[in-house]
C-alpha cells in the first residue's frame, strides 16, 4: 500500500499538487487520470521519488519515503518497477540485456538464474524469441512490454505506469492493460497507472483517482465513474462523442 | 547569477560522479568501452593532424630562419618544443573536444530526454556514477597515451619532411630535438593533458546531463559542451602554464 499525506509541490511561484491525499492499495490496478497539466507526472514523480516533495508524506507500507536520505531509499527502489512513457529501454543494450539490467546490479542471483529470470518475463509479456533485438529494432508496442519485463524482473511490490498506451493502437493498447491488469493480480502487486486514456480506465482499473488543477477532485470505481454527477469529472469523461454514445447506453 | 548556479550543479553532479561504483565488474567493462571509444578511435584523427602539423612546423621555422645566423639544429628544436609543450598537450585536447566532447554530451542528453537516466534512478542506480566515471577515468587513462604518440609522429614527420625537402641534414635535427632537452616538459604536458581529459568528458557529461526538451535541446547541449570545453582548456592552459613553467 502507498499513502500519500497532504502532498504539496510547487515549481516557483507555480503551484502545481494542492494537499494531495490518497491512497493506493495492494492487489488493484489504481488510475491518476487527468487533463493536461493537471500534474498527473509531477504527482508520480514526487511518489517515486524523482522530484521531492515541498511538504507532506509519501508512505509505502507505513515507511516514509518522502523523509528518508537517498541511501536508505535504496531498499524501497528495489521494490519499485516502472513503465515509462517512452519505454526508456537502454539503447546500447539487447532487450535481454535490459531486461537482466536490474539483476546484475542488485541481485545476488547466478548467471543461470539471470537467463531462467529473464526468460520468464519475457515469455509473461510474448516476447519470446526478441532477445537479442535491440530497442530500435523492435516496434512500440514491443518496447512496451520489454519495459513490463524490466519493470516486472526485480519481482517489484509496486509498479508504476505512466501513460502505458500512449502512441499505441486500440488493440495493442488491450495487450498492455489487460497484461498490467494480469501481473498486478498474479503477483499481488500495488500498481498505479497514469492515463488519459477513457479505455484502459474501463479496462483496467479498480481505483481511479481523478485529479483537477493539481487536487484530488474525485474518486472512485469504473462503475461509479460512468454514472458521476460530478461536473469536472464528466467533462473530462464524456469528452469525446464516443463517450456520450456510451453515456446515452448506459442510461 | 546564473554561472553562479552552473557552478553550483556541477560541483554536485562530480560529488555524485566520484562515488563508488556499485559493481566493479560492470564499472571495469564500461571503462574499457569508453578507452576503446574515447582514445582507440580516435588514433586516425590524432596520428593525421600530428603528422601534417610536426612537418608543417618543420617547414615555417626553416622558411623563417635562413639567415646564416641561426644555427639550423633550430628547425628540429622548434618541432620538438612546439609538439611537445603545446601542439600535442593542448590542440590535440581542443580536437578532441570537438569530437569526444559532442557525442558524450549528446549521448547523455538523449538518454535524458528519453527518460533512461530517469529509469536508471528509479532502480536506485546513481545514474552520474554508473554513467559518467567510466568515462572521466577511461579518458583520462588513454589520453596521455594519445599526446605521447602525437608527439612522436610530429617530430617524426618534421624529421622527414626536413630531409625529403633538403631543408637540413637529419644530423642537424638530431642535434636540434636533443637540444637542451628536459624531462620535466614532458611531465608537465602530460599534466596538463589529464587536466584537459577531465575538463573535456566533465564538462560534456554536465550538458547533457541538464538536458531539458527534446531533440533540439540536445544538439545545443552539445555545441554548448564544445564551446566551454574549449574555453575552460584555453584558461586551465594559461594557468597551468603560468604556474609550472615560471
Ligand atoms: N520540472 C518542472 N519545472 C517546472 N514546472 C514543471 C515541471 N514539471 C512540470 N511542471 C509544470 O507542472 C504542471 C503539471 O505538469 P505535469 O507534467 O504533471 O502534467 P500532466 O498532468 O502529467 O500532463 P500530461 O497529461 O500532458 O502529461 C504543468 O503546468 C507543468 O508546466
Ligand atoms: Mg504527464
Amino acid at each position: 500500500m502507498i499513502e500519500l499525506k497532504e502532498v504539496n509541490k510547487s515549481f516557483g511561484s507555480q503551484h502545481v499538487l494542492h494537499d494531495i491525499s490518497i491512497v493506493f492499495e495492494t492487489g488493484k490496478v489504481n488510475f491518476i487520470i487527468g487533463r493536461s497539466g493537471s500534474g498527473k507526472s509531477v504527482m508520480t514523480k514526487c511518489i517515486v521519488g524523482l522530484l521531492e516533495v515541498d511538504t507532506g508524506e509519501v508512505l509505502y507500507a507505513g515507511r516514509n519515503f518522502s523523509a528518508m536520505s537517498n541511501r536508505d531509499r535504496k531498499e524501497i527502489r528495489q521494490e519499485i518497477g516502472m513503465l515509462f512513457q517512452g519505454s526508456a529501454l537502454f539503447d546500447s543494450l539487447t532487450v535481454e540485456e535490459n531486461v537482466k539490467f536490474p539483476l546484475t546490479l542488485f541481485s545476488k542471483m547466478t548467471a543461470k538464474e539471470m537467463t531462467d529470470r529473464v526468460n520468464f518475463c519475457l515469455e509473461r509479456v510474448q516476447l519470446e524469441g526478441s532477445n537479442k533485438k535491440f530497442p530500435s529494432e523492435i516496434s512500440g508496442g514491443m518496447q512496451k512490454r520489454v519495459g513490463i519485463a524490466r519493470a516486472i524482473a526485480m519481482n517489484p511490490k509496486y509498479l508504476f505506469c505512466d501513460e502505458p498506451n500512449s502512441g499505441l493502437d486500440p488493440q495493442t493498447s488491450i495487450v498492455i492493460d489487460t497484461l498490467i491488469k494480469e501481473i498486478t493480480y498474479e503477483f499481488n502487486m500495488t500498481t498505479v497507472v497514469v492515463s488519459h486514456d477513457m479505455n484502459s480506465v474501463v479496462e483496467a482499473g479498480d481505483r481511479i483517482n481523478f485529479v483537477n488543477e493539481g487536487s484530488i477532485w474525485w474518486k472512485g470505481d469504473k462503475q461509479e465513474i460512468l454514472r458521476s454527477s460530478n461536473q469536472e469529472l464528466n467533462d473530462f469523461v464524456y469528452a469525446s462523442e464516443f463517450m456520450r454514445v456510451v453515456k446515452d447506453n448506459i442510461k | 547569477m546564473q554561472l553562479f548556479t552552473h557552478i553550483g550543479r556541477y560541483f554536485l553532479l562530480m560529488s555524485n560522479v566520484f562515488r563508488r561504483p556499485e559493481k566493479w565488474k560492470l564499472f571495469f567493462k564500461a571503462t574499457v568501452q569508453e578507452i576503446d571509444k574515447i582514445g582507440v578511435q580516435s588514433l586516425g584523427i590524432v596520428a593525421l593532424l600530428s603528422l601534417f602539423m610536426g612537418a608543417v612546423i618543420c617547414i615555417q621555422t626553416a622558411a623563417n630562419i635562413d639567415s646564416g645566423w641561426i644555427p639550423l639544429y633550430t628547425i628540429g628544436f622548434t618541432v620538438r618544443q612546439t609538439m611537445i609543450l603545446e601542439f600535442a598537450p593542448t590542440i590535440i585536447p581542443v580536437i578532441m573536444a570537438g569530437k569526444v566532447g559532442s557525442n558524450i554530451s549528446s549521448e547523455i542528453g538523449t538518454m535524458r530526454i528519453s527518460e533512461q537516466i530517469d529509469a536508471l534512478d528509479i532502480m536506485g542506480v546513481n545514474s552520474a556514477n554508473y554513467l559518467i566515471l567510466p568515462k572521466i577515468v577511461g579518458a583520462i587513462f588513454i589520453f596521455p597515451f594519445l599526446i605521447i604518440m602525437a608527439m612522436f609522429l610530429g617530430v617524426t614527420a618534421g624529421a622527414l619532411i626536413g630531409v625529403l625537402a633538403d631543408l637540413l641534414p637529419l644530423a642537424d635535427f638530431e642535434t636540434g630535438i636533443q637540444y637542451d632537452f628536459r624531462p620535466y616538459q614532458v611531465v608537465y604536458s602530460l599534466f596538463k593533458t589529464i587536466v584537459f581529459a577531465f575538463i573535456i568528458v566533465s564538462i560534456s557529461a554536465y550538458h547533457g546531463y541538464f538536458t531539458r526538451g527534446g531533440a533540439l535541446e540536445v544538439g545545443k547541449s552539445s555545441t554548448q559542451a564544445v564551446v566551454y570545453s574549449i574555453v575552460l582548456i584555453m584558461v586551465a592552459n594559461l594557468l597551468i602554464t603560468q604556474l609550472i613553467l615560471t
